[in-house]
C-alpha cells in the first residue's frame, strides 16, 4: 500500500539558497527590463528571475529543456507563475545576460512583467473538458500570436489580466479579468428521455436548474425544459449527460471586460459583458481575435497611466466605453439574474 | 511528404506565441494516446465540439478524489484515449522546483501516463494529463515513493494554494507559503476523502494585491494585511520624485481615501494613518519608499466564487483582521466551523456564498459563532424586514 495524506513536497527543499536566506527579508523590487525582474533584500542580497511565457499545456521534454536552462544558469532553481509563466531564478548575476541570450536563442518569449499582457489564464477546452462551448487554448494561442508584442513590453497603462473559459463554468478567475473571454450555449438542452430515465437523479436535475426551468414529466419519467426560462447554462448537462446541450451551430464566446481581483485603488470588479455572441472559427477564430486587440488598443489610447481597464470604464462611464469601442448596446446587457437591480442606473447623472 | 492529418492544428504551430499543438505532437511522438489526443482535437475543430463524455468514478486505493475519469466518445476512432484521466499531483506552494524534482515527476509520467501535462491547472495543482484506469494505481505508487501526493477534486476541501508571499515579494504580510503547506497538511483528509456537499477552497494571498486570485476563485480567501500604520521613507519617497515620477497622479490622486498629500515645499509625502485602507497601490508605485505595516496578519473573506449555480460572488469580509502565524491554530479552528456549518447545512452542489446568500449572513454569523462588525458591509441594510428572535422581544401573558 502507497504512503498516503503526506501532502504536498515540502518548499523548503525547493527554494534556492538566495531565498531560503533572505526569505521574508526582501525590501524591494525592480524591473530593469521587460520580463526580468530584480529583487534585493535588506542583506544586499540581489535574486533576479526571468520570466517566460508557456503554453501551460506542456510535455514533459519542454519540462525536461527548462531543466537542462536552469541547471546551466540557475543551479537547477525554477518556479511556475499564478499566471502560468515560468520563471528561472538567477542567483549570480553574471549567469542573467548569458540566460537571456539563450532564451532568445531558442525564440522564447520574455516578458509578461509590469504594465504587460501576462500570461493567459485558460481552462481545457476541446482538448480535455466535457463541458466546453469552445477550446480555451487555441483561443488564446490565436489572441497571443497577435498580442505578444503586449507581453514583451510595458507600454500599456496598467497591467492587462486575460483569461479564456470554455463555459461559463469558468475554471480560473476569469470573472474578475481585464478581458475575459467565455464560450458559451445558445440553445436548449435536447433531452434523451431514455437515458435520463434510466441514469439521471431527476430530482437534483431538477435541483440544478437556476431558474427552475426544468421540471418533472411522469409520463416519460423524464424532464422537460420550459424554453423561456432557460439561460443555457448548461448545468443540467454537468448533473445528467442526457441533457446534451454542445451545439456546434450555435455555440460560441462572449466577451466581458473590466474585472480586477487586486485592491489596489479600487475594490476587485467583476469583469461585465462587451460583446455577447462571437462565432466559434477554428483554428484561428478571427472575430475573437480581432474584438480583443480592438478592446486593448482602445483602452491603450484612452486610459490614464495606472488605470486598470475597469478604472478607466468607471472614469469615463460604461455610456462612453460603448461609444468608443463600437459595440452596440443591446438588452443582452442588461442583467436579469442575481444582481441586475444593483446594476440599474438609479442617477440622472450620465453622460449623453 | 504525406499529407498531414491534422491541417487545422498545424496552423497554430506558426506564429510568435508558444504553441501547445507543438507540445502535444511532442507527446505524441513518443505516446499513441497523446496522437489519439491530438487527432480527436483536429475533429473537435472541424466539427466545433467536444469529444470528451462524462467523467466517471476513478481513483487510487484509498483516496475519493485526486483523479478526474475522462472517455472519449469516440472510443472506436480513437482507442488510445478511451481511457484518458487526469491526475492532480499536488504542487509545492508557491510553485517552487528543483529540476531534481521536476524531472523525477517527468520520468513516472512518461511512463504512465500521456507525457503532457498543464503547469498548472486553475486550482493549482500539477495536471497530468491523460492514463488509464489500469495505470492509475502504479503511477500513484510510484508518485507517492518520491514524494509527490495527489489534490482534491470533487465535494470536498480542493488543494490550497497561493501566492510566492515571503519567498520573493517584499509586500508580504504574512508567510503564505507554509501557511498553504500547513493548512494542505492538516486537512489532508478533508481533500481526499470528499465528503461535503460541494467542493470548498482555500486560497492565500500574502497583501491585498491578491495575485493568488483568493477573493475571486475561493471559499475561503486569507488576504494579507496589516493594523499599525504604514512605513514611509522620505528621503527614498525624493528620490522618487527627483527621478521624475508624477507622485501627485500616480499616488496622491490615486489614493481611495485621500489620505496622502504632497507637500512640495518640503518634498515629503503626508500620511493621514487613521483614513488608510491598506489598499497597496503607493506601496506597489514606491516599493523602495513604502513599506507595510509591522503588526501583520489578514482579513478572511467568504464565499468566492465563479457563476454557476446563482452568480460569481467576489469574497465578503468575515474577519476584518487575524494573526496568521504559526502553528495556525486560530485560523484552522475557524476554517473547521466553517467547513462543519457548510457540511451540515449546504444543499448538494451549493458552495458556501450560496448557502450564505440563502439562510443570510446574520445566520451563518450566529452558526459559526462570529460577531457582526461594521467591516463586514459596505452599508448596513435599508429595508426594514427585520428577524426578529422571540428572546429578543418581551412575551406577552
Amino acid at each position: 500500500m502507497a504512503k498516503t495524506d503526506f501532502g504536498p513536497p515540502d518548499y523548503r527543499t525547493m527554494i534556492p539558497p538566495v531565498i531560503a536566506n533572505n526569505y521574508g527579508k526582501w525590501s524591494y523590487h525592480e524591473i530593469p527590463q521587460p520580463g526580468v525582474l530584480k529583487h534585493v533584500s535588506e542583506t544586499g542580497a540581489v535574486l533576479y528571475s526571468v520570466r517566460i511565457a508557456s503554453a501551460r499545456l506542456i510535455s514533459t521534454d519542454w519540462i525536461k529543456e527548462l531543466c537542462d536552462i536552469a541547471e546551466k544558469y540557475c543551479d537547477g532553481y525554477l518556479r511556475f507563475t499564478t499566471r502560468h509563466n515560468v520563471e528561472f531564478l538567477v542567483s549570480d548575476e553574471q549567469q542573467l545576460q548569458p540566460l537571456l541570450a539563450d532564451l532568445k536563442g531558442r525564440g522564447y518569449l520574455v516578458g509578461g512583467t509590469g504594465n504587460a499582457i501576462s500570461n493567459v489564464v485558460h481552462t481545457q477546452g476541446w482538448i480535455h473538458c466535457h463541458t466546453p462551448a469552445t477550446d480555451a487554448s487555441g483561443l488564446v494561442k490565436s489572441m497571443m500570436d497577435e498580442l505578444h508584442g503586449y507581453f514583451t513590453t510595458m507600454k500599456l497603462p496598467a497591467r492587462v489580466r486575460l483569461a479564456v473559459a470554455c463555459c461559463v463554468n469558468m475554471c480560473g478567475a476569469c470573472h474578475c479579468s481585464d478581458i475575459a473571454i467565455v464560450g458559451i450555449h445558445r440553445t436548449i438542452p435536447r433531452i434523451n428521455h431514455e437515458g435520463v430515465a434510466k441514469a439521471c437523479e431527476i430530482p437534483s436535475v431538477i435541483a440544478a436548474c437556476p431558474t427552475g426551468a426544468i421540471r418533472p414529466n411522469p409520463k416519460l419519467k423524464s424532464v422537460e425544459v420550459i424554453k423561456e426560462k432557460c439561460m443555457f447554462c448548461g448545468n443540467c448537462y454537468t448533473m445528467c449527460p442526457s441533457m446534451e446541450i454542445a451545439d456546434p451551430i450555435n455555440d460560441g464566446v462572449s466577451i466581458w471586460v473590466g474585472g480586477k481581483v487586486s485592491n489596489a485603488r479600487t475594490a476587485p470588479k467583476f469583469s461585465r459583458l462587451a460583446i455577447p455572441f462571437l462565432p466559434n472559427n477554428p483554428p484561428r477564430w478571427p472575430e475573437v481575435t480581432d474584438a480583443v486587440k480592438h478592446l486593448v488598443e482602445v483602452y491603450a489610447k484612452n486610459a490614464r497611466a495606472g488605470e486598470r481597464m475597469g478604472e478607466w470604464i468607471d472614469r469615463i462611464g460604461w455610456e462612453r466605453f460603448f461609444k468608443l469601442t463600437d459595440i452596440p448596446f443591446t438588452e443582452k446587457h442588461i442583467d436579469d439574474f442575481t444582481f441586475a437591480p444593483t446594476t440599474f442606473r438609479s442617477t440622472s447623472q450620465f453622460r449623453l | 511528404m504525406a499529407q498531414s492529418k491534422t491541417p487545422m492544428l498545424d496552423d497554430l504551430e506558426k506564429g510568435a506565441w508558444p504553441s501547445f499543438i507543438t507540445e502535444m505532437k511532442k507527446a505524441a511522438a513518443k505516446k499513441a494516446n497523446s496522437q489519439d489526443l491530438l487527432d480527436q482535437l483536429e475533429l473537435s475543430y472541424k466539427d466545433k465540439t467536444g469529444y470528451w463524455k462524462h467523467g466517471g468514478i476513478v481513483g487510487v486505493k484509498g483516496y475519493g478524489g485526486g483523479v478526474i475519469g475522462r472517455y472519449s466518445a469516440k472510443p472506436e476512432e480513437f482507442p488510445n484515449v478511451k481511457e484518458f484521466h487526469t491526475v492532480r499531483v499536488n504542487m509545492v506552494p508557491g510553485f517552487f522546483y528543483t529540476t531534481k524534482a521536476l524531472r523525477s515527476l517527468c520520468e513516472t509520467w512518461d511512463k504512465f501516463g500521456s507525457g503532457l501535462t498543464n503547469m498548472h491547472g486553475s486550482t493549482g495543482d500539477i495536471i497530468l494529463l491523460g492514463t488509464t484506469t489500469e495505470n492509475l494505481q502504479p503511477c500513484f505508487d510510484e508518485l507517492s515513493e518520491k514524494g509527490w501526493d495527489l489534490g482534491g477534486s470533487g465535494g470536498g476541501l480542493r488543494t490550497p494554494s497561493g501566492c510566492v508571499g515571503m519567498a520573493r515579494c517584499e509586500f508580504a504580510c504574512i508567510d503564505s507559503m507554509d501557511f498553504i503547506q500547513e493548512v494542505t497538511r492538516h486537512f489532508q483528509n478533508e481533500i481526499h476523502r470528499p465528503a461535503w456537499p460541494y467542493k470548498f477552497k482555500i486560497k492565500c494571498s500574502a497583501c491585498a494585491n491578491d495575485c493568488a486570485a483568493a477573493t475571486a476563485r475561493s471559499d475561503f480567501a486569507v488576504i494579507g494585511t496589516w493594523r499599525d500604520s504604514l512605513k514611509i521613507d522620505q528621503d527614498a519617497v525624493r528620490e522618487y520624485v527627483k527621478g521624475g515620477f508624477d507622485i501627485q497622479q500616480l499616488v496622491v490622486g490615486k489614493c481611495p481615501t485621500k489620505a496622502l498629500e504632497f507637500d512640495s515645499a518640503k518634498q515629503e509625502l503626508k500620511f493621514d494613518a487613521e483614513n488608510c485602507v491598506r489598499c497597496m497601490n503607493c506601496i506597489d508605485m514606491m516599493p523602495k519608499a513604502v513599506k507595510t505595516g509591522k503588526d501583520r496578519g489578514a482579513a478572511i473573506l467568504i464565499g468566492g466564487k465563479a457563476p454557476v449555480v446563482k452568480s460569481a460572488f467576489i469574497g465578503w469580509v468575515l474577519v476584518p483582521f487575524m494573526k496568521v502565524d504559526a502553528p495556525y491554530t486560530e485560523i484552522f479552528d475557524l476554517v473547521s466551523r466553517i467547513t462543519e456549518y457548510f457540511d451540515e447545512h449546504a444543499k448538494p452542489r451549493e458552495r458556501i456564498g450560496e448557502l450564505i446568500y440563502r439562510i443570510g449572513m446574520g445566520n451563518f454569523l450566529k452558526g459559526i459563532g462570529l460577531t457582526p462588525q461594521p467591516q463586514m458591509v459596505s452599508a448596513p441594510r435599508a429595508n426594514p424586514y427585520i428577524f426578529w428572535q422571540e428572546e429578543e422581544v418581551v412575551k406577552h401573558g
